[in-house]
């Protein structure tokens, strides 16, 4: 017999290595929880875990996020759940020491930067953990399905002979803590993690990013999801979000989103990049050590084209209709001001849609922490950083995206500059094992600026705000609508995100801002007709505690 | 709503503080006459007002001027409820639930029952059993509890944003947010004649010291003492439980015998006992803890641990429910534990609202009701003499204050 899951009595065939939203998606299903208010039904949205839409109650324990989960045979899964018959307590959470000795460095996070920097410490001689929440190092940018080892052919990964190289160093060499969420952090430094504590005398932050979004009308329905959602399902569970889809947004990674899906099986309907990146990939050609970037996305570019997708700039969703899950999309033509153009909007079909606008930094722990912050070049927040990743706290290094958004080869270059700069903190006499730092800390800043003129040339449509209608959800948990975010500002006094957010409660759900954080910012902002400011983004960006945890393992003594 | 900067205003008093007590005080002195200025370094509700669970509780008093003023305060939360429509700031009659775990425990508390009871005070005395009809989701085991329908509980942070509002529309008061005061100006006669902020001045002949945890200094801008020091709460939040419309999981608000004790202590080191109660969000809120150690932010990880113990104690359920965030705040507290309300008198113009330690949200009307008649000469409600700044006066000249 096949191996199966079971979802709701129903049986559901697994494929290894899937997780059990990758399950259900191949299954049909759409939607497996109902929000508290209108009764609404939601399912996969951010696909990676920031966003927990996809709740579900996993072999009895409840709030688990199906998009993370691995499904394993013989699980069963439920979309109810009844909090006060839950017996026995579930437990996700370990309290006990991982290591009985302390770390030179923890790295937080296996993506891109975060290998490079353990790496990177191991080799200059540091006792390096290496904390990670998948199963497999590799992040967003080289995930796997399962423990299945990558294959760059079939799977579109870029580097992967980097990733190779990287993962090997750190199989031989890094205490690697897959599966394991941190959500406290103590000075010092003490890192509780969902699979023990761990203590450490220095900290390399390279925690990533999710996509960002922007609300519009219907953003809500299931089929609704993010590039990284549709990403994370084809490439993790290898399934294709839809079998007619749109991909709709901003920026470079739009591109590979859909030739992936367009490779994947499903019919692409039709990218629609809200941006102009016409006049930088002409003139960043220049810019030394970005040809392969643009020659990157020329590469995509041709495979759309050979596949008759439809490539189009200056055009958005500006909303999705569907009764049980999306069954089209409203495109909008937009003019040089991000506005959209009078008589320019066309119905779409499609069974899914993925839309994202660049990413949001991942900044829990660092903000946990006190790291400094500044407001980076896609109007979205980053920890402030020195030429080799040092934060404002002493001991904390960060790399890669919470740095600034920037892709993963200065994922890479950041995590060697930290992990090498934590190496030399701890006393090694060769951090880089013989390479030259200053060549490294060059293609550094001309990646960063690479990345800030791509920031430019894919911005956010200034005039999104107009799509919303009164009843447009802004926040997704707490169901706050459009309307409610405007009369905190315009009729109860809030003159501050913190403000609106304790007024009219976007942000205080499941994901805690991590999703409507952004754009409550700027709505609070036009509301009070200034620009974002920082303290705006830290109001949702600051969290006591980095992810939820069972009242049952907090109350255990560590 | 009417914002604005004040390049250069005049007002009939000047409330400093747009939490929910300079929100009442606002309020109550706009709906007197006077013309109003509230004037807030960040936003509406933005200190212990947002940090707070928005209690409304005879329970946890014992016999006393503080009780006097409680139950006074209630009935005034009650007519705003009317007037200012109770649903908006989610006023819920829900009631509040002691429990004990020992047998001494409840002789305490049956002892403090008869006392509330001679007061007029509703208490139902409950045995074991009692206890799981009015919360089914209780641990067995418990020797008993008492049930005090009177407490209440509501929103903090609407209720402060409507009655502001209230008094901004419907009493033409002026709100200036962002607004720090840097200087309280005195004439030649030492009187309050103005308050600066970097944005401009507001000539007033009055300012209402509302400035809860940092109330003691706005009073050295007056030049003068006022020991109004920090007690540090933590707050655990659980997911949602319950969808809208449907009976939640605990019905009242649901706490350890042990906390009236904890609320009238004296000690500086840590203390907790379980305050269990859910939300019309869904939540369940979780507290209280109780630390003096200055307005440091950190979450100490201890302390929620014990938090989470507490609650899991009292209802087992809750070992299986998350906890999505946590709060932390600081309650304003006086040596004597009493609030500050009314005139100082070493500055005249100069009047006190602060000082109420975790009971703000229910003393506010109160407070309100007793600063406004100070304002306009009226005989007061309830009397004003315990709360007097008089007491610090003279107690700063000794230099004697708790640290």
């Amino acid at each position: 017999m096949a191996d199966q899951i079971v979802f709701d009595g129903r049986p559901l065939p697994v494929l290894p290595g899937q997780t059990v939203a990758g399950t259900l998606w191949e299954a049909g299903i759409r939607s497996w929880r109902t929000t508290r208010v209108a009764r609404a039904q939601r399912g996969l949205f951010c696909g990676i875990g920031a966003c927990f839409d996809c709740l579900a109650t996993i072999d009895g324990v409840p709030g688990q996020r199906a998009c993370l989960a691995p499904a394993r045979p013989g699980m069963v899964v439920s979309s109810r759940h009844d909090p006060t018959n839950a017996e026995p307590p579930g437990t996700t959470a370990s309290s006990g020491p991982i290591s009985a000795a302390r770390y030179d460095v923890a790295v937080v996070g296996a993506g891109p930067a975060g290998l490079a920097a353990a790496a990177t410490a191991a080799l200059g001689g540091c006792r390096v953990a290496l904390i990670d929440s998948a199963a497999q190092p590799g992040g967003q940018f080289w995930r796997q399905r399962g423990s299945e080892t990558g294959d760059s052919e079939v799977g579109g990964y870029r580097d992967w002979s980097v990733y190779a190289g990287l993962r090997s160093i750190v199989e031989e060499r890094v205490d690697h803590i897959p599966n394991a969420t941190v959500w406290f952090t103590e000075p010092g430094f003490v890192l509780h993690t969902t699979a023990g504590r761990l203590e450490t005398v220095r900290v390399v932050l390279a925690t990533g990013a999710y996509d960002r979004v922007l609300p519009f009308p219907g953003w809500d329905l299931p089929g609704v999801v993010t590039p990284g959602a549709a990403q994370a399902l084809l490439k993790g569970s290898g399934v294709a979000v839809g079998r007619e889809v749109v991909v709709a947004g901003a920026g470079p990674f739009l591109l590979p989103v859909a030739v992936g899906l367009a490779a994947g099986g499903a019919r692409v309907n039709g990218v629609y990049e809200a941006g102009d990146p016409r006049g930088y990939l002409s003139r960043s050609g220049s810019l030394a050590g970005a040809a392969s970037k643009v020659g990157e996305a020329m590469a995509y570019a041709a495979a759309l084209a050979r596949r008759r997708v439809p490539y189009r700039i200056r055009h958005a969703v500006i909303a999705a209709h569907g009764d049980a899950s999306v069954s089209g999309v409203d495109i909008a033509r937009l003019d040089n001001a991000g506005q959209v153009v009078a008589g320019s909007v066309q119905r779409v079909t499609c069974d899914a849609v993925a839309v994202g606008y660049g990413f949001t930094a991942n900044l829990d722990l660092a903000l946990m922490l006190g790291c400094a912050t500044r407001v980076s070049a896609d109007g979205g927040l980053a920890i402030m950083v020195g030429g080799e990743g040092q934060t404002s706290v002493p001991g904390v290094y960060a790399a890669g995206e919470i740095t600034g958004v920037g892709g993963a080869t200065l994922a890479v270059v950041e995590g060697e500059l930290a992990g090498s700069a934590a190496a030399q903190a701890a006393g090694s006499s060769d951090p880089l094992s013989g390479r030259d730092l200053a060549s490294l800390r060059r293609r550094r800043r001309r990646l960063r600026a690479f990345a800030d003129a791509m920031h430019a040339a894919h911005a956010l449509p200034a005039g999104w705000p107009a799509w919303l209608e009164d009843q447009t959800l802004v926040c997704r948990c707490e169901e706050v609508p459009y309307a409610s975010v405007a009369a905190a500002v315009t009729d109860l006094g809030a003159t501050d995100a913190r403000a609106v957010k304790l007024v009219a409660r976007p942000g205080m759900g499941w994901c805690q801002g991590r999703v409507c954080g952004y754009a409550t910012a700027e709505l609070t902002a036009r509301l009070c007709e200034r620009d974002v400011r920082r303290d705006d983004l830290v109001a949702f960006a600051h969290r006591p505690l980095a992810g939820p945890i069972l009242l049952g393992d907090l109350s255990r003594p560590s | 709503m009417a914002m604005s900067q004040p390049r250069s205003a005049t007002a009939d008093v000047v409330v400093v503080g747009a939490g929910v007590v300079g929100a009442a005080c606002a309020y109550y002195a706009a709906r007197a006459g006077l013309r109003v200025a509230i004037v807030d370094r960040g936003s509406v509700a933005g200190g212990t007002t947002g940090a707070g669970e928005g209690n409304l509780l005879v329970s946890d008093k014992s016999p006393g001027p503080e009780l006097d003023l409680t139950l006074y305060s209630l009935a005034l939360w009650k007519e705003l409820g009317s007037t200012l429509d109770a649903d908006a700031f989610e006023l819920e009659r829900k009631g509040g639930l002691v429990v004990a775990a020992t047998v001494s425990a409840l002789e305490t508390l049956r002892t403090l029952g008869t006392e509330h009871r001679a007061l007029g005070i509703a208490v139902l005395e409950l045995g074991p059993d009692d206890l799981h009809t009015h919360e089914p989701h209780l641990r067995t085991g418990l020797a008993g509890g008492a049930s005090y329908p009177q407490d209440m509980q509501l929103q903090p942070i609407l209720a402060t944003a409507h009655l502001l509002r209230a008094a901004i529309r419907d009493h033409r008061a002026s709100f200036y947010p962002g607004a720090t005061v840097i200087a309280v100006e005195l004439d030649e006669g030492g009187r309050v004649a103005a308050v600066r902020t970097p944005s401009g001045r507001i000539a007033t002949p009055a300012v209402v010291n509302a400035a809860g945890t940092w109330a003691g200094d706005l009073a050295k801008l007056a030049g003068v003492d006022l020991p109004i020091m920090p007690r540090r709460g933590f707050i655990l939040v659980t997911e949602p439980l319950a969808s809208a419309g449907e009976a939640p999981p605990i019905r009242h608000k649901v706490y350890a015998a042990e906390y009236v004790d904890n609320v009238a202590s004296e000690a500086s080191d840590l203390q907790t006992s379980a305050v269990v109660e859910g939300t019309r969000a869904g939540t369940v809120l979780i507290g209280a803890s109780r630390e003096r150690v200055g307005f440091d932010r950190t979450f100490a990880l201890p302390v929620l641990r014990r938090l989470a113990a507490q609650a899991v104690d009292l209802f087992p359920f809750l070992a299986s429910v998350h906890v999505i965030r946590a709060y932390v705040g600081f309650r304003p507290y006086s040596p004597d534990h009493l609030p500050v309300i009314g005139p100082d008198p070493r500055v005249p113009g100069l009047l006190h609202a602060c000082g109420h330690e975790g009971a703000g949200i229910g003393l506010a009307p109160a407070t309100a009701d007793l600063i406004t008649s100070a304002l306009v000469g009226a005989a007061p409600a309830v009397d004003p003499a315990p709360f007097s700044p008089e007491r610090f006066a003279v107690a700063s000249v000794a230099g004697e204050v708790d640290g």
